[in-house]
Formats: structure tokens, sequence, C-alpha cells
């Protein structure tokens, strides 16, 4: 065999190990997808769904888990989306280069890898005991909050780089002071991307149960939160809870819970795509 | 006259409001230096509260981590050594599978073929870890039970595996910007030299974007590091001094998530030791996270001018 051909099956033989590579990991993820339905579609039910924790595996339902994951997003997406939106706002069209935007900067991409249960030991050091909140609702959604800021600091700041700066610079001739700028030109035509972003955020903050575990929300509940102040669980941390118990039929249980956690993922991320195209038609430029 | 002054005022006034506003969105900017302030003052206040009833040297001398027991011992290193452990395992399969997914993308594949193949696998990264740690505990870890048979019901294997898996397109992503950024200059020189592109691939893109490929590692493998989910789930809850990753272990974060389980009061020695453990974490992961960082820096530095 000549040396080019060796050369040719060579390089045939690696690019099909990079295709493995690739594809590999899809197969499993597949899997993992088929495996957890197979074993969780036993149980998914309306009693399931609708109904409150229990010693008995076939009764147990998901209701409190649902619903505090509800209320846990809401309220952390009202506290990060203003103060995540300011601060991209001021990092690209105040303190453009400046001293102070340097520093929050190399701050912001420090905060961006610190691992999500340190957030955790924040929020129980911070908000559950010196503010002085308790293990509550209000407790788990500020800390969720500065966990996915960085996040929304990222998908602002990128939304509000798309608005050509010609478009700026004519309302400055126009005499629009730099508030005016950004209220009228800057942030309405960065809404869609904005909005998109956000959305992603805070599904990452549904899947998430380490730093509220920490935080102090609980695993057994079978009440729904009625307040700020209440105690709380959500979705993952049921899952969690069904997974660690030593008797296997909660494991179906654990199955279908987190066939209902990827559905609501789903459905968020369906919900920021379609959101992006549709309020995208309007642009002009 | 009086016109005039109105106007002054009233210019005044919006000025004031402008700066208003400024002032507004600079304190939004700064709740991020904030909030690595307070996880500094939290971690380092509890720590010093331990370090007054423990000597450091028993964190440190001590192979032992036993701080539920009555016999109480304070050795960090077989958390340290679980964590290790776990992301190790995790490495050796993200790695290998996110290079070579880098450089199929990047030299390889068609421009459709990447634009179907590069988000299908960052949904990798977006499954919830908690479903990653079930699908270790009731399936990978009776599979691999099949092929090594005296492996642990909790384990470091198969959490590891599974990790890696999670981790892959953190490092197929970042790689490959690293691999996109060669100049097409320098592969061509080679490839007209009559170098196959294999040997270009090997000989001269993938070492002059080593740099931003070990960022993408360190960056990966610090994200191991702090993984908690699958770990707590599917690793087991025994700290142990030991590298076998078929033996049950405990690794930091784990160890965080088991006393924040329990009912461990504020102020407690048990309560102050996941402050400590979380100390060691931060310092580790943002060790690895700064290095990462000053790689890429030196690798934009090379072509960018």
């Amino acid at each position: 065999m000549s040396v080019r051909r060796k050369e040719i099956i060579g390089e045939r033989v690696f690019v099909a190990l990079c295709l493995i590579a690739v594809v590999l990991p899809l197969v499993i993820l597949l899997l993992l997808l088929v495996d957890m339905v197979w074993d969780g579609a036993g149980r998914l039910s309306w009693q399931f769904l609708a109904g409150y924790p229990s010693r008995h595996a076939s009764q147990a339902g998901i209701l409190p888990g649902i619903v505090g994951s509800f209320y846990l997003i809401i309220v952390t997406a009202a506290l990060a989306l203003p103060i995540g939106v300011g601060a991209a706002v001021y990092l690209e069209e105040y303190g453009r280069r400046g001293r102070l935007a340097n520093f929050i900067e190399v701050n912001l991409s420090n905060l961006a890898g610190v691992p999500s249960i340190i957030y955790g030991l924040l929020g129980l050091g911070v908000f559950v005991r010196v503010l002085g909140m308790g293990r509550s609702l209000l407790a788990g959604a500020c800390t969720m909050a500065l966990l996915v800021l960085p996040i929304v600091i990222t998908a602002s700041r990128e939304a509000i780089r798309t608005v050509p700066d010609s478009l700026r610079e004519g309302a400055y001739a126009l005499g629009a002071t730099r508030w005016q700028v950004t209220r009228q030109v800057v942030l309405p035509l960065a809404f869609p991307g904005i909005l998109t972003g956000a959305i992603l955020a805070v599904s990452r903050a549904i899947g998430e149960a380490a730093p509220l575990i920490v935080v102090g929300a609980l695993a057994y509940v079978t009440f729904l939160p009625e307040s700020l102040g209440s105690p709380f669980t959500v979705l993952p941390i049921q899952v969690f809870n069904w997974v660690s118990r030593p008797q296997k039929e909660f494991l179906a249980n654990a199955a279908a819970g987190s066939v209902v956690l990827l559905v609501i993922l789903l459905l968020m991320n369906s919900l920021a795509i379609w959101l992006r195209a549709r309020l995208q038609k309007r642009r002009t430029w | 006259m009086e016109k005039a002054a109105a106007n002054i005022c009233r210019r005044n006034s919006a000025s004031f409001y402008e700066k208003i506003i400024e002032k507004l969105l600079l304190s939004s900017g700064l709740v991020s230096v904030l909030t690595t302030a307070a996880i500094l003052a939290v971690l380092l206040y509890e720590t010093v509260a331990f370090f007054a009833e423990v000597s450091p040297a028993r964190l440190l001398f001590d192979t032992q981590w036993t701080p539920l027991f009555v016999d109480k011992h304070f050795g960090i290193w077989p958390l340290v050594c679980g964590t290790v452990l776990t992301s190790l395992v995790a490495m050796v399969v993200a790695v290998p599978f996110g290079l070579l997914a880098a450089i199929f993308l990047s030299e390889y594949a068609s421009e459709r073929v990447r634009r179907i193949l590069k988000p299908a696998l960052e949904v990798l990264a977006g499954v919830p870890t908690i479903i990653y740690g079930y699908f270790a505990l009731v399936f990978v870890t009776p599979l691999l039970q099949k092929l090594i048979p005296d492996l642990a019901g909790f384990n470091a294997l198969s959490p590891g595996l599974v990790m890696g898996i999670m981790i892959i397109p953190l490092i197929s992503s970042l790689s490959e910007d690293a691999l996109h950024a060669v100049p097409v200059s320098i592969k061509e020189g080679a490839l007209a030299l009559g170098a196959s592109k294999l040997k270009v691939v090997w000989g001269v893109t993938v070492p002059t974007a080593l740099s931003g490929i070990s960022a993408a590692a360190l960056l990966a493998l610090s994200r191991a590091v702090g993984e908690t989910m699958i770990v707590a789930i599917a690793a087991g809850q025994q700290p142990r001094l030991t590298l076998d990753p078929r033996l049950p272990i405990e690794t930091m974060t784990a160890y965080i998530v088991q006393i924040s389980l329990g009912d461990t009061p504020a102020g407690t020695l048990e309560y102050k030791t996941i402050f400590v453990v979380g100390v060691a974490l931060f310092v580790f992961t943002l060790g690895m996270n700064l290095l990462s960082h000053r790689l890429v820096r030196r690798f934009r530095g090379k072509y960018e001018t």
C-alpha cells in the first residue's frame, strides 16, 4: 500500500472518530430521556400532578413542587430583571471603558464561575441569618436572583449591543439626553433579545437544586406556599428526595418528576424562541 | 426674563434627574461587586469562627473527616480526594470527546451539519443536573456493575462518567472557538508544503490553539469540581481517602448538601464546617477560572493584532 493511500485511510478513520465523539453523547442523552420516560410513565397521571407528597409512592404527588418552582421563578425574575438590565445599561451605555465599568466586568466574569452551591452558602449567611428572612420562599428567590444575575446581564448586554450606533447618534443629534436615548431608542429595540435572555436565565434557575437545599428549602412539604415568608419546596428538590429514598418504588416517582421538570423547561425555551421570532418581525433596520 | 429662569430651572432639574438615573444604574451594576464581597465575608466569618475552636493543623494534617461522629476528626483531604476523583473521571471522558467534537465541527463539518450538531450538543449542558444524577444512579451504575462486579452501589466512577458527558459541550464550544481563531494562512502554509489535512490538524492547528483548548479544559474542570447534585445522588456519603473509583466516597459539594439536609442548628461546629469546605471549594474553582481567563488572553494576544 502506498504512503498516500495509508494517509487517506488514516484520515477517514480519524474523521469517523470525530463524528462518533459528537454523536455518541447525543445518543446517550437520548437513551437517558427514553429510560426516564419509560420508568416514569406509569406514575404520570392527574393525581400525580395535583397531589401532595405521601409515604406511599403510588399516592405521592408533586403539586407543592410545581407551585413552589412557579412562585420561586416569578419572584426571582422580578428581582433579577430590573437589576440585571440596569447593570447592562450602565456597562453598555454609561460606563463604556471606564475604570469602574472595567472593575464590574472583571468581577462579573469571576462570579459566573462560582459554583452554585457557594451561592447557597451566601444565601444562608446573608438572607436566612443576617437579614432574618428564615428558610423562606423570599430567601430562596433572593439567592437564585444573585445566581442568575451574571447570565441576565450578559444576555441583556448582547441585546443592547445589537442596536446600531447610528440610531443613538440620530437621537443625540435631536437633542435627546443619554437617558432619553436609552429609554426611548435603545431599550425598546433591545427588548426582544433581553426578554429571550431573561427567560433562558430563569429556566436555568428552575433546574437548580443545590443552592436551595443549602438555603433550606424543605424536601417534604404537604402544603402550598401562602406568602413570601412561607417554607417551600421546588421540583428538583422533590425529585432529589425521591431519588435518595431507600425504597425502590419511589424511583418511578423521581422519573415522573424529572419528566415534568423537563417538559416545563422545554415549554419555557420554546416560549423564548417564539417570543424572539415574533417580536423581531417589527424590526425595520 | 421669568421664562428664561423657568427654562434654566427645568434644565437643571432635568440634569439632576439624569444624574439620579445614572446613580441608580451604577448601583445595580455594583450589586455584583457586593455579591462577591458578601460571599467572601460570609465564608471568612464562619471559617474564622471555626478556627477559633479547631486549629488549622487538624484540618490539614488529619486524614479523617468525621465531624458528625463523637470522635471528631476534621482532616479535609478525604473530601478533597473525593472531589478530585470524580472530576478526574469526568475529565477523562470530556477532554477527548470535547476536543474531537471541536475538531470535527471546526475543521471537517459542513456549515449545514455544524448548524444542527452544535446546538444539539449544547442541550447536554442544559439538562438539569438532578436528572443526570438519577441517570447515574439508576441506569449507569447497574450497567457498570455488570462489567465490574465489585463496583459498589455508590461509587465515584458512575457519577464521574455522567458528569463528563455533561461538560462535553463546555469543552467543545470553547475549543472550537480556539481552533477557529487559528489563522488560515498558517494552515495553508502547511498544506502547501505537502502535509495531509490530518497532519495539519495535529501538527499545526491543535498545537497553535493549545492555550485556548487548555483554558476550555480548566473551565470544565472547575465546573466538575463545583457540580453538586450528580455526586450527591450517586457517589455516596462516605468521606474516604482513596483513588479507587469503585468505592463510595463523598465530595466537598455533597458534604455541604448532606449537612444542609440534616437539622443542624446555626452556630454549631458542624454548621461552621460547611463554610470551611465552601472556602476550599471557592479557592479551587476561582484559581482555575483565573488561570483559564489568563490562558484565553494569552491566546488572543498571539494572533489578534
